[in-house]
């Protein structure tokens, strides 16, 4: 092991850390936003509004992630249109691109996590809240949000560290995030153990970090459920 | 549509599928043990399989990818200039890629395999070894048979994901479908199309693997009563 290699890389580890944690935060924001309405579509009686967000969904549970990104960011460029549009400084940055290929994965899942916390939701629940009078909106707001968004901590904790592994495909579309960062220190000292171990690490501490944080969110919204002590 | 590339797209299929299952085949073996080593007596074991378990599901696919080939490639050169080979040794990405994957997905299939062993209520493992059966015998006629039917749930999405992973060997340099698309991609200027073909191919791929898995899974939960 060649610490010295390594100490002199360690700035742009911290950088590509920056990148990593903006890219997963950005992503995850959106997607989390994004997926509510639709999951609320997709556990929708009316068929209209159900079909079309289980066929995205579907379609983009079902496909590398990798393939998303380059559609979007070599794909793109094959119409004339979006390539002469005013979006295309955006369309055609990776910044972007990576962003949104992101977001958009992570929708998909969460979305499915969210319907099936809230088709969890027992059905008296809900019964007892109509017999108060509550409208649906007020149902929505009070009884199926609070306890859906509580079940979904959970699953949604290993999204989110799927979400975290998922963005070192960032540093194929050009971006210095902490693979990226890895994978610059390789070429430039030809030291392939020092590189992806040092950005592993990183990775790996990330993860403890987030696991920690969702325990915490348990302890502080799943408290019901927890055994006594 | 595909200015005759299909063929070349379907040829790199065939690679992404090889690569799938070779994969899938390293991880089955590593999983079994690791799940075998974090549910034995040793406390050694158990810690072994933890930490494996732990940091290979902590670490991105990539990052592992790349340190296995390209430090697989310098641990190769390296041993072989100590035992007196002169040359330079080139790691196959393939070899590479499977590697990887296989190690990967070994740990997510530990976590699996371990999962549906315990949920074998342990009276069964007990009543066999009652009626004079050696502990390969249990493993054997009462263990696996019925792990079998609880791991499939997991099983299924472990092997999705891993299809999917499998898009990664083309950034180490093996031909498969994602390279090809990319190279079909470039020549004809057209990269959406060809994305968009792998996508469907990809797309294609899993939905055929769900419902395969989706019958297996009727025909080994053939006898459970089921509440509905």
């Amino acid at each position: 092991m060649n610490l010295e290699a390594i100490g002199e890389s360690l700035p742009s580890f911290v950088e590509g850390l920056q990148v990593t944690a903006i890219l997963l935060a950005a992503a995850l924001a959106l997607g989390l936003a994004a997926a509510l309405p639709l999951a609320f579509a997709r556990t929708s009686t009316r068929a209209w509004l159900s079909k079309p967000v289980w066929l995205f969904t579907y379609v983009i549970r079902g496909t590398p992630m990798l393939v998303q990104l380059f559609l979007l960011y070599y794909g793109l460029a094959q119409f004339e249109a979006v390539r002469e549009s005013v979006a295309w400084p955006w369309l055609s940055s990776a910044w972007f691109c990576a962003i949104a290929a992101f977001a958009i994965n992570t929708c998909a899942y969460t979305t499915e996590i969210l319907a099936g916390a809230l088709e969890a939701t027992p059905a008296g629940e809900i019964e007892a809240a109509r017999a108060l009078g509550m409208g649906r909106a007020t149902v929505m707001r009070r009884i199926l949000l609070p306890s859906a968004l509580r079940r979904a901590i959970p699953a949604y904790s290993n999204e989110a560290i799927m979400m975290l592994q998922g963005t070192s495909l960032a540093s194929i579309v050009t971006l210095l995030d902490l693979t990226g960062a890895a994978r610059e220190m390789n070429s430039r000292t030809y030291l392939p153990f020092e590189a992806f171990l040092t950005a592993a690490a990183f990775y790996l501490a990330l993860t403890f970090a987030l696991v920690s944080l969702f325990h915490l969110a348990e302890r502080r919204w799943l408290a019901h459920l927890a055994p006594r002590r | 549509m595909l200015h005759g590339y299909a063929a070349s797209l379907l040829e790199g299929t065939g690679l992404t599928l090889a690569v799938a299952a070779a994969s899938l085949a390293i991880a089955c073996v590593l999983g079994l043990a690791t799940a075998a080593a974090r549910l034995s007596g040793s406390r050694l074991a158990r810690a072994l399989g933890a930490a494996y378990t732990t940091v290979v599901r902590g670490v991105p696919d990539l990052v592992l990818m790349l340190l296995v080939f390209y430090g697989g490639q310098m641990a190769v050169n390296a041993l072989a200039a100590q035992l007196g080979y002169e040359g330079f040794l080139d790691i196959d990405p393939f070899v590479a890629g499977i590697a990887t994957i296989g190690f990967i997905f070994g740990a997510y299939l530990a976590e699996t395999f371990r999962g549906a062993i315990l949920a074998i209520p342990a009276g069964q493992r007990e009543a066999g070894l009652a009626f004079g059966m050696g502990r390969l015998q249990v493993l054997l006629r009462i263990t696996l048979p019925q792990m079998v039917r609880l791991a499939l749930p997991g099983f299924t999405n472990n092997w999705l994901v891993l299809v999917k992973s499998t898009a990664l060997v083309s950034i180490i340099g093996l031909n498969d479908m994602m390279q090809r698309a990319g190279q079909a991609a470039g020549a004809t200027r057209e990269p959406f199309t060809f994305y968009l073909a792998a996508a469907a191919i990809y797309l294609a791929i899993t939905t055929v693997s769900l419902l395969a898995l989706r019958a297996l899974e009727k025909r080994y939960s053939l006898g459970v009563r089921l509440a509905r």
